[in-house]
């Protein structure tokens, strides 16, 4: 299991630079600290809300329109078993609201001072291990269930893609013009 | 250019734009996306097998990711270095912006539960194990499915981004109520 441990130099010089630029992105946009996700659940500070969203709209918009153009770009679409996504996505929400971080910003922010973040990776290295240990389980009890494989909103409806794209920058660019406008009565 | 990379703060906008300019290179260049709580399965597996290795080889899950002992897959691939670097990432952008900040409890927790160090670790601890259990279950955490998968606009990853956003905002406020938007 163990004979090759590294991949290639290429594909690990390109993983590196991937996760710099992301690691620096993340702490300077604040989501390296645990009042900041917290204040998102709490409804209070929405700046996760703001960076996600926009990465999803910036992030499609490319996408798409370099497969439009013709260019070789594979989406990697992964399995619609609704029932772990949900109940995962649950679970991941609990977890996430005690530790105060998610896995990538977990990491992050041990770099960005935070000492409990430590305690925080070592626990998902344990999360990691139980959950190989239970699923066997989970596969045959939990993840069959409302499988639609490899499903994205245009297959499923039949509609463009940019329906999506659109609707999604839609409600980025509104909710982020009364968020601010909000935000501003507020101080 | 300098003074931009110095500075205490991005506006989130910016910092959201260039993550998703940065999963153009990822996807156009490298055919990847960006993601995390994979290699946190494959560093589990492979520091599980140093002390039980023949259990590790014989789970499903682990020989999903890290092959047989027949065929091994690579435990430090393009996702691995990924992570590796985005600690340092990080840390190059606290240093550039002269950050001093230490946090061992943070004020919110502290509020709730008391200023007790070894208390918030473990809460820290178990917080951990839960997330990454249920990233697993999901098939991703919040960059894979919420930004990589949401922005392909994969139905499981949406699925995912929202419940991850209620299951959060239900547990925060049993946690800490309305009192902890004083603390945040």
């Amino acid at each position: 299991m163990f004979e090759n441990f590294f991949a290639d130099p290429v594909t690990l010089f390109k993983g590196a630079l991937a996760g710099l630029v992301f690691g620096f992105l993340l702490q300077k946009g604040g989501v390296t600290r645990y009042r900041v996700i917290l204040g998102q659940f709490l409804l209070k500070n929405f700046t996760v809300i703001k960076v996600m969203l926009t990465a999803i709209v910036v992030g499609g918009v490319g996408i798409y329109a370099m497969r439009a153009m013709g260019l070789e770009v594979a989406l990697h679409i992964k399995n619609a078993a609704l029932l772990g996504n949900v109940l995962g996505g649950l679970i991941f929400g609990v977890g996430m609201a005690i530790l105060g971080f998610c896995p990538g910003t977990g990491v992050a922010a041990m770099a960005d001072g935070a000492r409990h973040a430590i305690p925080g990776v070592l626990g998902m290295l344990v999360g990691a291990a139980l959950y190989a240990e239970a699923y066997p389980f989970l596969k045959s009890e939990i993840l069959g269930i409302g499988d639609f494989g490899k499903a994205t909103l245009d297959s499923v409806t039949g509609l463009s893609p940019w329906w999506f794209i659109a609707l999604t920058a839609v409600i980025a660019i509104v909710g982020f013009v009364g968020l601010e406008r909000w935000e501003k009565r507020r101080a | 250019m300098i003074k931009i990379l110095r500075k205490d703060r991005w506006s989130p906008y910016l910092v959201g734009t260039g993550i998703g300019m940065l999963s153009w290179v990822t996807f156009a260049w490298m055919n990847k996306t960006l993601g995390v709580s994979t290699t946190m399965v494959r560093a589990a597996g492979a520091m599980e097998s140093v002390v039980a290795k023949s259990h590790v080889e014989s789970n499903a899950y682990f020989v999903k990711y890290l092959g047989t002992a027949l065929e091994p897959k690579p435990v430090f691939e393009w996702q691995f270095a990924l992570v590796v670097m985005l600690f340092f990432g990080a840390l190059l952008a606290a240093k550039l912006a002269g950050s001093k900040f230490e946090e061992q409890v943070p004020g919110l927790w502290a509020w709730r539960f008391g200023s007790s160090k070894w208390i918030r670790y473990l809460g820290a601890f178990l917080g951990g194990v839960i997330l990454l259990f249920g990233a697993r279950m999901a098939g991703g955490c919040t960059s894979g499915h919420g930004i990589s998968g949401a922005l392909q606009l994969a139905v499981s990853s949406w699925a995912f981004f929202l419940s991850m956003i209620v299951g959060g905002a239900i547990t925060a406020f049993i946690i800490f109520g309305k009192g902890g938007r004083d603390h945040v």
